[in-house]
């Protein structure tokens, strides 16, 4: 994007609902998609006189989330009432934390255009979901679905480090993966499990930052990318032509591609933050916050780094693999044989396995595939044993029956011959019965080469191996 | 004697012996609520369909020889601001005039397995905000001993109803005095337990860090035996405390022998009228003559406790009551135009006067710019209150103190003079800042015939103690006068 030589600066607050059994202060069922106003109950409709009680599972989910992203875990800490009204908020205050967040100084580094940043978190506080307005045409007004009311969350709130709408998706999408990973999240997009408030400044390189403004209601990562674009043209133009940029919120609209005032500062809502009396101090015992630490697998932002070091896959493959845990596991088990290169694992994991995982809804274990039996697979395609579509009909054999690779191959005599003198008979024959093709080739009609391997395939029964039969057949049609 | 006027040790005596049944005492109470309530109005709600089913499922137990608990068959009104499933709760609020919780408070849950008869619902200060039950919307409850006086608040009608025996005993609240002032006011016992000792859950909130519900009753027996089934854990109550607590009732002794009693100078100062400190001191000497010890003790100025209470419980409240909107349950404007509008008519409708005080007094405090100067300096002052109390333990065991600065004033005295209607709690407050457990007994009457309430102040949990001391001063002044005024 062209900014006309200045710089963008954007911090990202993501909000990203846990998928916790129950709600975080009631014992409601936390789940999406049910019939409106069936999941709640006289706590999470704030119904007078009814207490919260906290759900310590979403600790315990938040300081996965913290030790993920570097920060440090405080032991000791509160949660506050931020008060504000609006329809969906029934206790006309949420339930957050303010001044001691449960993580903070924290960090998480990003891939973008090969190189790795490393983006600061200022902190991961714990708070509640509102419930959802409904408006629709078949009524007039409005209503409250209180389903989602309740719905923990998680803040994360980075420093201002990200420099541009790229950096911003890179950094969202390891978020993302993050959370999936450690198993937290749904990470449903279109579920609204994930949304994000969106600070943008702009400022010539060497000057100070510049005013920043806030854009709410971005509810996918590809929108942010738009509403960053958005917002950072919005205040360039507006200073090129000699206007100042006011703090304020703004809300975007995805549909029209544009934002539009929600309040300036003088309006800003004054939350009137508090410590909860209703709920206790949360204490945690270092013993738990070790084995939770101890707990967090290597997680995907490291992995994909790795991946394109140690196996050096190219950064498109790397991210791939890495994207589901049970392929990411897979691949490594693979290469662990140290039978079969990374890149033909690789391959074939995001090739022909992720067909089959898509086709059947399965992940890769309950494929039923030992990586042993795959790699023996593997590895006689390639020392081309087996030609590749041989090697497919094998691997559909396998989940079949199965039996070991090596056994159907020679049940079914699939082995590819690689013998020259044998081919150089075959090919011999084909080219003495397709004079045509060859005078065609000759006259710059390179596809009849394609043409005349298939022949030659066909003349072996499918056994001969092909690259060696298109050389044979290259030497005699440049002569 | 009529059944309504019996306590509620007595009753349930006569009950485990068969000479009464608990519809009988039930259709004594209810009846004698028809004949006085309108005098006294200390009834929002009377249950008589629901309390005579009530008291006919205990009798067919009894009669089929089921071991029941203590207070079974016994009738206890609640304070309208403590949640009963099916039947109004209405915090005496326009607000809530329509409010039937889908739910019941821990207190009455467990009330309710206790076997406990439910009069019904009674009056008080709007969501308890208030030391006359004057600011009730419906109506103005009067004190038993005097029908021109106000019987004290926020409990107001509970206390009244207790004194009048309208019902045998009675659950209150008490944030800043609630329980004891219109205790002391109406001549009975009231007790407020140490902060988290009863579940809060069902208790529509003023200020969370202060309410406790509590017992009101006409004896100090009737008022264990109340403890012995609402204290306790609740895990719907995260502050209430993870302890046990033995029978209060059986571990109830009338003796002082050898305690220590602290008499607070500060406590007697010149705010205090002369018919006040001369009862309470004279309750101070009974205490001395029963074996008691009394040590003269500093406690910290009672202003800044004043100060701290209205900053802290008005901003607990100003967020508290922001649920009221209109949105999805009680009042909603039938005049708006915006949803800024809806949520402005409705709670400028539904609320009284002195609930949008405190709902601003509140929301100013917590104000940005002003939250350091106020709500954080509070709840500073707290702390230091907190930690002289426990100075104070460590000389004496329990404090005695007069319960308010006079008696039952007039109705209407002192509307429109808030400082002076303030100055109600100053004896009082400073026991919910500090999270004690505190009990108001009648000690004497004034010239004009008023109760004089004297005030026992403990260290945490310390409420075997001061009942215990409570039942001592009963005992040598020989009962508290059961419905001292039936006129």
């Amino acid at each position: 994007m062209e900014h006309k030589g200045y710089e963008v600066v954007i911090g990202l607050e993501v909000h990203a609902e846990l998928n916790t059994e129950s709600k975080i202060y009631c014992s409601c069922k936390n789940e999406f998609g049910l019939e409106v106003n069936t999941q709640c109950c006289p706590i999470c409709m704030g119904m007078p006189g009814t207490l919260p009680t906290l759900n310590k599972k979403v600790v315990e989910y938040a300081a996965r989330m913290g030790y993920a992203l570097n920060c440090s875990i405080n032991r000791v800490c509160k949660q506050d009432r931020k008060n504000y009204f609006y329809p969906d908020l029934p206790k006309a205050y949420q339930i957050s934390q303010y001044d001691i967040p449960l993580c903070e100084h924290g960090y998480l580094d990003i891939l973008v255009d090969g190189e790795e940043r490393r983006i600061g978190v200022t902190r991961i506080h714990i708070e509640e979901d509102a419930g959802k307005l409904i408006h629709d045409d078949s009524f007039s007004g409005t209503l409250v679905d209180f389903n989602r009311c309740g719905v923990p969350l998680i803040e994360i709130v980075s420093e201002p480090d990200l420099r541009s709408s790229k950096e911003a998706k890179a950094y969202l999408d390891t978020i993302r993966a993050i959370l999936i990973y450690l198993g937290i999240s749904d990470g449903k997009m279109q579920e609204g499990s994930i949304r994000c408030d969106i600070n943008v400044s702009v400022h010539r390189p060497g000057e100070p930052f510049g005013q920043r403004t806030e854009m709410k209601n971005v509810n996918t990562f590809s929108g942010a990318v738009r509403a960053i674009e958005y917002e950072a043209a919005r205040q360039i133009e507006l200073l090129e032509s000699g206007g100042v940029i006011s703090q304020e919120t703004r809300r975007w609209d995805d549909a029209k591609g544009q934002n539009t005032l929600l309040r300036s500062k003088e309006n800003a809502e004054d939350y009137r933050y508090f410590p909860e009396p209703d709920l206790s101090t949360i204490v945690l015992e270092q013993a738990v916050l070790d084995a939770i630490k101890a707990s967090i697998p290597e997680l995907p932002n490291k992995k994909l780094v790795r991946y394109m070091r140690e196996f050096a896959l190219p950064e498109e493959d790397a991210r791939l693999l890495v994207e589901q845990m049970d392929k990411a596991a897979y691949f490594e088990e693979l290469t662990a044989l140290g039978k079969i290169k990374p890149k033909s694992a690789s391959n074939w994991i995001l090739g022909d396995i992720s067909r089959l995982t898509n086709e059947t809804g399965k992940t890769v274990p309950e494929l039923g595939l030992p990586a042993e039996r795959l790699a023996e697979l593997i590895a006689m395609a390639e020392t081309n044993r087996i030609s590749s579509s041989a090697a497919k009909a094998v691997l559909e054999e396998m989940l079949k029956t199965g039996r070991p690779a090596e056994a159907i191959v020679a049940e079914k005599g699939l082995e590819q011959v690689s013998d020259t003198s044998a081919l150089q008979t075959i090919v011999d024959e084909v080219v003495a019965n397709n004079q045509k093709s060859l005078d065609d080739y000759r006259n710059g009609k390179t596809n009849a080469l394609g043409f005349l391997v298939g022949q030659c395939m066909k003349a072996s029964k499918g056994k001969g191996n092909p690259a060696l039969m298109k050389e044979m057949l290259l030497k005699i049609l440049q002569q | 004697m009529e059944l309504y006027r019996m306590t509620a040790a007595e009753l349930s005596r006569m009950l485990a012996e068969k000479k009464v049944s608990s519809k009988e005492i039930t259709q004594s109470v209810l009846a004698r609520i028809a004949d006085n309530d309108r005098k006294i109005k200390a009834y929002l709600t009377v249950d008589a369909e629901g309390a005579l089913r009530q008291a006919e499922t205990v009798d067919k137990k009894r009669m089929k020889g089921e071991a029941l608990p203590p207070l079974a068959g016994i009738p206890v009104a609640i304070k309208d601001n403590i949640c009963t499933r099916g039947l109004r709760t209405t915090c005496a609020s326009r607000m809530l005039e329509n409010f039937v919780p889908p739910y019941d408070a821990t207190v009455i849950q467990k009330l309710k397995a206790a076997g406990v008869v439910f009069p019904g619902k009674l009056n008080m200060d709007e969501f308890a905000m208030g030391s006359s039950t004057e600011n009730s919307y419906f109506q103005v409850t009067c004190n038993p001993f005097d029908t021109d006086r106000v019987p004290g608040g926020s409990s107001g009608g509970s206390a009244a109803a207790v004194a009048a025996c309208e019902t045998i005993a009675a659950l209150g609240s008490d944030t800043g005095g609630s329980i004891r002032q219109p205790a002391s006011f109406c001549g009975i016992v009231g007790l407020k337990p140490t902060y988290g000792a009863v579940s809060r859950y069902g208790l529509v909130a003023f200020a969370s860090s202060l309410d406790q519900i509590g017992p009101m009753a006409r004896s100090v027996a009737d008022t264990a035996m109340l403890c012995d089934v609402i204290f306790g854990k609740d895990s719907h109550d995260t502050t209430s405390a993870d302890r046990g607590y033995p029978s209060f009732a059986e571990a109830l002794r009338p003796e002082v022998k050898g305690l220590k009693i602290g008499i607070p100078k500060e406590y007697f100062s010149d705010g205090i009228s002369e018919a006040v400190k001369e009862a309470v001191m004279r309750a101070a000497k009974e205490y001395q003559k029963m074996g008691a010890e009394l040590v003269e003790i500093s406690l910290p100025s009672t202003d800044y406790a004043l100060a701290a209470y209205y900053i802290i419980a008005s901003a607990e409240a100003s967020s508290n009551l922001a649920r009221f909107d209109g949105v999805k349950y009680g009042h909603r404007s039938e005049n708006y135009g915006s949803l800024e509008e809806l949520y402005e008519n409705s709670r400028s409708e539904g609320f009284g006067p002195e609930v949008k005080r405190r709902i601003m007094l509140g929301t100013y405090v917590l104000s940005s710019g002003y939250y350091d100067a106020y709500y954080k300096k509070a709840k500073f002052t707290q702390l230091m209150i907190q930690e002289r109390f426990k100075q104070a333990f460590a000389a004496c065991d329990l404090i005695l103190t007069p319960t308010t600065p006079d008696t039952a004033f007039k109705i209407g005295e002192n509307i429109g003079d808030q400082i002076k209607m303030y100055m109600n709690d100053i004896l009082t407050v400073t026991v919910n800042i500090a999270g004690l457990p505190a009990i108001s007994i009648p000690c004497a009457f004034d010239s004009k015939g008023l109760p004089i309430g004297a005030q026992l102040i403990g260290a945490k949990f310390s409420e075997q103690i001061l009942l215990n001391a409570a039942a001592a001063l009963e005992k040598q002044l020989g009962g508290f006068g059961r419905c001292a005024a039936l006129a």
